[in-house]
């Protein structure tokens, strides 16, 4: 325990609570230190560096939205639609409340997602910020669980349509799938239990491991330090006498001044959507979400919302005659790989070779094959479908960016000093990635489908052929300490 | 390289293209003006009640709400309330949803955000569709009520403004495929009046964008609001802002 301090003699009222608080709550005095006061963040931030506090703003608007949303909405497949209504009419303010809840998921999104794009260009995943980037990734991860969970809670056609086409992916896989899926609707169709099932874990659950993820994410962040736009690490450049970094800036005043700032310029943009077009052209609220959800109905195109549909676009670009690509890709980055690995013990090799021997048949390689010469085989000797690896295709586009941290290779981290080229490596990308996102909220066509499974090789060759391609090109040369210019 | 990009945009355009033509006729548009004129929203109102509101229920829309539109209790009582005692009541109706399909073979829809459901981002808002489907009703013996639609093919509604509009048959011709010369296919040429109605085809379209625009407002009646209050609030961000800007500005000018 720390030393009982005394506050001096003739101090003001407000020391002397404060030194009577600090005297019984010292923790939370070191708190605020730690993450405030004295943590030296990078005083090169550029405004890319924003999305982070603006994520912790959406949160929290969220939360208090939604605690009030809570107060009239009534989880009950009879009520839901009409207690929506109900908020938007009747409820004083209700409209307001909605509307920034609505319109806050979808700026979640859009806010995280240039948060994450950041972490990308300037590798902000690599030692020693790996679990950063993870806990990043799983907060990601259940961030995309709440918004579908939420997404039901209206009961409108699109919320129920897309809970049913997104729960049967469930049943896609093998074995245990059928049950599984009827384990998560708690019927057999989206029903009045989905509807409860899925409030529950929207208000409680998985908020309650949003939050703890997020506390872990800042906590891990604080105790390796900021990356900053130059990759350069301030930690091990030159210091002052009271060892404090000298191209670091305590977080307050200086970035919570640079936050107020950048908070004001983004709810500026918030509230002019949010007021002036909370609808968004059917982006943030679907226009066949103002119809009750009919089970008997089906909507003529079933789109999930915006933000699913980069994800959602690489499923459906999964289809049978795509696979012998998928396999081709397979068989290409693994032949690297085994290359590559050539320090490797054979015993890992023979294993590769074993598991793409078990992926072959998973794959139905043979049953195609076979298909094409004519030959029939039964029904159990045939390996997973189309639809199934359209599942392991969108879960895996989620899942590798965790391994982000062990697929660049680049002997820098930041954009800043890689070759040119890269720069357009990380262009393509994000190109393909809008693509993608626009061709998911398109009806099927052909066109779309071929554009979407060359998004979906590079998007998946962007990760996995890293290794190589962040080798490659000469590097500029790293400054020794951060570039800044006073402003 | 080029080749990918043209493949993108073609395949872009596709798409759209497979989007805008999911049935019926191009949308007019819905004179939004008509949003912001009292008269005309209340004139909506009372076509509104008079002609839909003995099918149709708007449940979630409280009588007593059309004091947002220039109406005081006392008008609502006398004029508009024949389905409800009070003016608190939400508008409901008494058709038995049972008889409804046995009469219509569908449910007659509830309209209290008829117009935000209707919206198609390819063919306009909802209230383009309403504006059109409602003018678009023409005489088809072929159907069990008489009546077709241009805007909504087989729809289950008859005409119920008939009387204001009159009876319209709609004139088809036949004209080459052109995507197959050989074949021809069958396209709507305009409407032909069969018997006068009570109000000329301007008067019937302004009564149409009437109803439309009460039926825009009722969708969201905190509109009006949400747009006033967007004002004040963009105005104050914007000093705050700037507020912010300086302050941001002082702290930093001493870091070097």
């Amino acid at each position: 325990m720390a030393e009982f301090k005394e506050a001096p003699a003739g101090a003001s009222m407000g020391v002397k609570t404060m030194t009577w608080l600090e005297n019984r709550f010292p923790t939370a005095f070191d708190a605020y230190k730690v993450h405030m006061s004295e943590y030296y963040a990078p005083k090169n931030f550029n405004w890319w560096y924003i999305f982070g506090s603006l994520a912790l703003l959406v949160l929290v608007i969220q939360i208090v939205t939604g605690i009030f949303l809570v107060m009239h909405y009534k989880p009950d497949a009879g009520l839901a639609f009409a207690s929506v209504e109900y908020i938007m009419r009747d409820v004083p303010w209700g409209w307001l409340i909605r509307y920034m809840h609505s319109t806050g998921a979808s700026a979640f999104f859009i806010v995280v997602y240039l948060h994450m794009f950041r972490g990308l260009i300037y590798g902000s995943y690599r030692k020693p910020r790996e679990l950063v980037w993870i806990f990043g990734c799983a907060i990601f991860l259940c961030l995309m669980a709440e918004a579908f969970m939420g997404y039901l809670l209206p009961w409108g056609q699109m919320s129920y349509w897309g809970a049913q086409v997104i729960i049967n992916l469930f049943a896609a896989i093998p074995l245990v799938g059928d049950e599984l899926s009827t384990l998560i609707r708690g019927d057999f169709v989206v029903g009045d239990a989905t509807l409860n099932r899925f409030f529950s874990f929207h208000v409680i659950a998985v908020p309650l491991v949003l939050l703890g993820l997020v506390v872990a994410h800042l906590l891990a962040l604080h105790d390796v330090g900021s990356n900053n736009p130059d990759g350069v690490e301030i930690k091990k450049g030159p210091k002052d006498a009271q060892g404090r970094p000298l191209d670091g800036v305590p977080f307050h005043p200086f970035y919570t001044v640079h936050d107020i700032y950048a908070v004001c310029l983004f709810l500026m943009v918030f509230t002019a959507i949010l007021f002036f077009a909370p609808e968004f052209g059917g982006y943030f609220l679907e226009y066949n979400n103002f119809i009750p959800a009919d089970p008997l109905k089906t909507p003529p195109h079933i789109a999930p919302v915006w933000y699913f549909t980069p994800f959602y676009s690489m499923l459906r670009a999964t289809t049978s005659d795509f696979m012998p690509f998928l396999w081709a890709f397979l068989g290409v980055v693994g032949v690297m790989t085994v290359r590559r690995s050539a320090s490797l013990p054979s015993m890992l090799k023979v294993s590769y070779w074993g598991l793409l021997a078990v992926l072959f048949f998973l794959f139905d390689v043979h049953g195609v094959v076979l298909g094409w010469m004519g030959v029939k085989i039964p029904a159990t000797m045939h390996g997973l479908d189309a639809k199934f690896w359209g599942v392991v295709v969108m879960g895996g586009s989620v899942l590798i960016m965790a391994f982000l941290p062990w697929l660049d290779d680049s002997p820098v981290k930041s954009i800043r000093y890689r070759p040119d080229w890269h720069l357009y490596v990380y262009v393509v990308f994000v190109v393909f990635f809008l693509i993608l996102g626009y061709l998911g909220v398109q009806p099927p066509s052909a066109g779309g489908t071929l554009v979407s499974q060359v998004g979906t090789l590079f998007y998946f060759g962007f990760f996995l052929v890293m290794p190589w391609w962040s080798r490659l090109g000469t590097p500029k040369p790293v400054p020794d300490r951060v570039t800044f210019h006073a402003h | 390289m080029k080749k990918l990009i043209a493949l993108l945009l073609a395949s872009l355009s596709l798409a759209g293209a497979a989007h805008a033509s999911s049935g019926g006729i191009e949308w007019d548009k819905f004179p939004k003006e008509k949003m912001s004129d009292m008269a005309s929203l209340q004139n909506g109102a009372k076509l509104f009640v008079n002609y839909c509101l003995n099918c149709h229920a708007a449940a979630y829309m409280r009588y007593n709400r059309m004091r947002d539109i220039g109406l005081s209790d006392a008008d609502i009582k006398s004029n508009l309330l024949f389905a409800a005692d009070k003016v608190g009541e939400t508008m409901k109706v008494s058709l038995d949803p049972k008889d409804a399909k046995a009469w219509f073979g569908a449910n007659p829809p509830d309209l209290s955000v008829i117009a935000r459901s209707r919206a198609d981002g390819a063919k306009g808002s909802g209230a383009d569709y309403l504006y059109t489907y409602m003018r678009s009703f023409y005489r088809d013996d072929t159907k069990a009520t008489g009546w077709n639609n241009m805007a909504f093919p087989s729809v289950a509604m008859p005409h119920v403004m008939w009387e204001l509009q009159g009876q319209r048959a709609a004139k088809f011709e036949e004209v080459p495929d052109p995507h197959d010369h050989e074949k021809k296919t069958h396209v709507f040429a305009g409407y032909q009046q069969l018997t006068p109605g009570t109000l000329n085809e301007r008067q019937y379209d302004e009564a149409v964008a009437d109803l439309v625009a009460y039926l825009q407002w009722m969708g969201e009646p905190a509109q009006g609001q949400r747009f006033q209050l967007g004002v004040i609030v963009l105005i104050f961000l914007g000093f705050l802002t700037v507020f912010a800007w300086r302050l941001n500005a002082s702290y930093w000018k001493d870091v070097k």
